[in-house]
């Protein structure tokens, strides 16, 4: 489908755009869902006009002051690490090339239980994970440089670097005190529990700038999919394009593990989700955003209510939706 | 785009050519101090045994490798100075081999084609549209338009590849073992075909493995051995029994090919087996 306005021209995909407005009727759905439910039901109208600050003070004070935070830092979290993780899957040309499997998550980790054990507070550990992240990156893409980065160097070179990290933080865990360990551990689940607007608020900055880069550097990423020569023989700079593109890919997973701690499986199988539900034969970021965002506020969402009073971590379940979805997904695609 | 130079003219300045290039992979140096230069129009053909650095030679024309020493020029200019998608609007190459997306159809692939003359705000003009479907009745792939590439034989994705590279609209194009992988019928098919491309005014580069298909095809031949250009021009002046044994460690007797009239090389046996057996 294209729509041609004077010289300008734009193409579309319609199974593409049909599978981008369900995300967003799903995403929608869940959120006015996690607004709603709880120990306090908020019926749906009075949700809706509690958004838009029209409803009784109680109303109000339940689902924004005290729910929409977490809801919103889920969807925010969601989509970086959807993106981050459709970054890397089409660098690397491989769906083990996310972020959580090639040393990034692990180096936040690093950087984040360093934070704990320090004695910092909410928003040192998320310096410290952001810092993780990018010292991890840096150093993975330099060990795995030879004069540009070929996509299975940089796999080979990260599930090196997250072999030796994940020792380094179970080590850094052993030697801490007790209660440190226990705070550092339920921050290495993964967990969008107590997470407020300042969590929220870099998250959303960092998608604000890095959803517009990643969209225009999706078309040349396409091609580079398809072969560095290829992609050069098209007149794309490869390796300028994928080091916007590390660059944006890394700053997303950091942010959004300083956020929420490194909440596994999101980044990993949102994108494998987003292509199969848009049928494109290429890395789709807006999609992968938006799965990542609907696979983890529907996670946090069942990890709250599910086993009711309990509350489970939200990494528990993106790992039990995430994994179970995809597993089906990869047998049908046998056939 | 650059008018091309007179033709006929023994020393114009052809729109491609390498000038004391050395060419090295890391460390290693395959080629060095090569000059060589494509005459505009013609079918080129490159070739050797393996290793004497011929598809190393298309890369560094194609400006995949960046010569060490010395520079590529294209239309006049040296070819890394030019932008990019400028230079891809004249130069195309076939990669020997490139991946297909998962799940991509023939048309999409073909038209990925016309990359280096879109713009963000404008992805698929009708001038997108004519150059794909010209390139898909060129190469036959029209029918299999809607077919999944992965899905189909050898033969048919590499003409969708070719329609791909053809829907590019250069001038040049450069194609670096087009005929690896394919069965010998297959073979003949893309070569034909490129062929026609080049009848139809192209300059074609095409790196080959086998002689005789080179000699058959090629209006100019370029012949090299360790790193170095041996001997070039039309097949017929180049090709000697001396130049295979000297190149290919071959000892072999050239009769002319029924078909065409070029030459045709026939190994020698070492056993003679007698005719009227």
């Amino acid at each position: 489908m294209t729509i041609r306005v004077g010289s300008w021209s734009v193409r579309l995909a319609p199974r593409a755009l049909l599978a981008g407005t369900a995300l967003l009727v799903l995403a929608c759905a869940v959120t006015v869902a996690a607004l709603a439910t709880g120990e306090y039901m908020v019926p749906v109208p009075d949700v809706v006009t509690a958004v838009f600050g029209q409803g009784t003070p109680v109303a109000e004070m339940i689902v924004a002051k005290l729910r929409a935070p977490r809801v919103v830092t889920g969807l925010l979290v969601g989509a970086a690490f959807g993106l981050s993780g459709a970054i890397f899957q089409s660098l690397t040309r491989n769906p083990l090339g996310s972020p959580d499997f090639i040393g990034f998550t692990a180096g936040a980790s690093t950087g984040g239980i360093i934070a704990v054990v320090a004695g910092g507070s909410a928003m040192t550990i998320a310096g410290g994970a952001l810092a993780g992240c990018v010292i991890t990156a840096v150093l993975v893409y330099a060990l795995a440089y030879r004069g540009g980065v070929q996509g299975y160097r940089l796999v080979l070179v990260g599930i090196g670097a997250n072999a030796l990290l994940l020792a380094v933080n179970s080590y850094l865990l052993t030697r801490a005190n007790i209660n440190d360990a226990a705070t550092a551990g339920a921050w290495l689940t993964g967990s969008l529990s107590g997470r407020g607007w300042d969590h929220a608020g870099p998250v959303a900055l960092a998608l604000a700038v890095l959803l517009p880069v990643s969209a225009y550097v999706s078309r040349p990423m396409r091609m580079i999919e398809m072969g560095d020569d290829a992609a050069r023989a098209m007149g794309i700079r490869v390796e300028a394009v994928r080091a916007v593109a590390i660059a944006a890919g890394v700053l997303l997973s950091g942010v959004a593990t300083a956020a929420a701690g490194p909440v596994i499986f999101v980044a990993l199988a949102a994108p494998q989700l987003a292509r199969r539900l848009t049928r494109s034969p290429g890395v789709t970021m807006g999609a992968s955003a938006l799965t990542g965002a609907v696979l983890l506020t529907a996670a946090d969402l069942a990890a709250q209510r599910l086993l009711a009073p309990t509350q489970l971590p939200v990494g528990v379940l993106t790992a039990a939706i995430g994994g179970t979805y995809l597993a089906l997904l990869l047998r049908k695609d046998r056939h | 785009m650059a008018t091309a130079p007179a033709k006929g003219s023994p020393l114009m300045a052809s729109r491609l050519s390498g000038t004391s290039l050395t060419l090295a992979y890391d460390q290693r140096v395959v080629a060095a101090g090569l000059t060589v230069s494509i005459p505009d129009e013609s079918f080129t053909v490159i070739i050797g045994p393996n290793a004497c650095g011929k598809s190393t030679l298309l890369r560094a024309l194609a400006r995949m490798l960046k010569p060490r020493t010395g520079a590529v020029h294209l239309d006049g200019s040296v070819i890394t100075s030019l932008p990019s998608k400028e230079v891809a609007r004249r130069l195309g190459l076939l990669p020997q081999t490139s991946i297909v997306p998962d799940g991509i159809t023939v048309a999409d692939l073909v038209a990925r084609g016309r990359y280096p003359h879109q713009r963000l705000m404008r992805q698929w003009s009708k001038a997108d549209e004519r150059a794909v479907s010209e390139a898909m009745r060129a190469t036959d792939v029209t029918e299999l338009g809607d077919r999944i590439v992965d899905e189909l034989s050898g033969g048919q994705r590499q003409r969708v590849w070719l329609a791909m590279a053809l829907a590019q609209e250069t001038p040049i194009l450069l194609l670096d073992e087009p005929t690896t992988f394919l069965d010998i019928s297959h073979q003949i098919e893309v070569l034909d075909l490129c062929a026609d491309l080049h009848e139809a005014g192209r300059t074609m580069v095409a790196v080959l493995h086998d002689l005789n298909q080179a000699c058959r095809y090629a209006t100019h031949l370029i012949v090299m051995r360790g790193g170095e250009i041996v001997a070039e021009g039309e097949p017929g002046d180049v090709v000697t029994p001396e130049l295979v044994r000297q190149v290919f460690d071959l000892r072999c007797e050239i009769i002319q090919d029924p078909q065409t009239g070029t030459p045709l090389i026939v190994p020698e046996a070492r056993r003679r087996v007698t005719a009227s057996a």
